[in-house]
């Protein structure tokens, strides 16, 4: 009998902490398979940050470091250049990297630091309730938007992949999502180009994947894939901003 | 053939796998639930194809899939 598909060897057994039908589950599958496929196995160290995944460290089955808020980019620059041979990647949500954190992810990514980052965008701050994110999309209701966002007031949504690409430090840039299996098959693919882009040493590594949080959006999870798939990819759209193996 | 293994007390009873299957073999049930209290997916007809999208798109991992 042949096994078409099962579990990955870097997770741990240990029941996630997610809400049902969080797409943080399919990005740490992802993630697992990609560093299974490389061979990385004994040979990673990830950085659990801030938020929803801040458990990331008792999932994933290798050397996990747990930090500040937003530190991610800061720290695993440390521990890259400390283990310059282990892969290192840095695991972030849109209120950590694009709120608390901005500062750190920029100059990692104007440094051209070595390191491979994973950003969740699910526009909106899920572990505290709700709240308001940077990238949170115009008419948004949040528990802090309770009409909408309104861009007079609250702003606009950050679009991180493409602000990242016009600096020249990053070597991969790229927006991927996992709202349904042919994007999931894309976004692994991206996210395996962002750790061989490291094992060559060809610099820093940005993946956006974008997510749902069903509870805080007050959505049943397949009505949350529906809304990443029609609304947010319209402000958020999926590409590649910068492939340095291109040369753009 | 192919066949799908859930395993019930990893399940959330999210509904994903239901959303993305293309035969339209698996539903959530209405009177199974695990020891969390998740109703739990489950497959009601033999006719898997092998195509993996419910393993591929469960964020617990539940899903196992094998070919016989």
């Amino acid at each position: 009998m042949e096994i078409l598909y099962k579990k990955s060897r870097m997770l741990t057994d240990t029941p996630l902490s997610y809400c049902p039908g969080c797409t943080h589950g399919i990005v740490h599958k992802l993630l697992a398979e990609t560093l299974e496929e490389i061979g990385a196995e004994g040979n990673v160290i990830g950085i659990a940050p801030v938020g929803c995944s801040v458990f990331a460290y008792k999932f994933f089955n290798c050397d996990m470091q747990q930090v500040a808020h937003g530190r991610a980019p800061a720290c695993a620059t440390g521990i890259k250049r400390c283990n310059p041979d282990k892969i290192v990647f840095a695991y972030q949500g849109d209120g950590d990297i694009a709120s608390i954190g901005i500062a750190e992810i920029i100059h990692a990514a104007a440094r051209g630091e070595n390191i491979t980052v994973i950003f969740i965008n699910n526009a909106i701050y899920g572990m505290t309730g709700g709240q308001m994110a940077p990238t949170t999309l115009v008419g948004q209701k949040t528990t802090t938007t309770p009409y909408g966002r309104v861009v007079g007031i609250n702003g606009n949504p950050i679009r991180l992949c493409e602000m990242i690409a016009t600096l020249d430090g990053p070597c991969f840039v790229s927006r991927v999502s996992v709202s349904d299996p042919v994007n999931v098959r894309k976004a692994k693919k991206a996210i395996k180009k962002g750790f061989e882009n490291q094992i060559n040493k060809k610099g820093f590594s940005l993946i956006e994947v974008l997510s749902t949080c069903p509870t805080n959006w007050h959505m049943n999870p397949v009505q949350s894939l529906d809304y990443v798939k029609n609304e947010m990819t319209k402000i958020f759209p999926l590409g590649v901003f910068k492939d340095c193996q291109e040369g753009n | 053939m192919a066949r799908i293994i859930i395993d019930p007390e990893v399940c959330k009873g999210c509904g994903i796998c239901v959303s993305v299957c293309p035969i339209k073999i698996l539903k959530i049930s209405n009177i199974v639930t695990n020891k969390a209290g998740y109703f739990v997916a489950e497959v009601v007809e033999d006719k898997c194809i092998g195509c993996c999208s419910c393993a591929i798109m469960c964020p617990d991992s539940a899903i196992s899939v094998l070919k016989q």
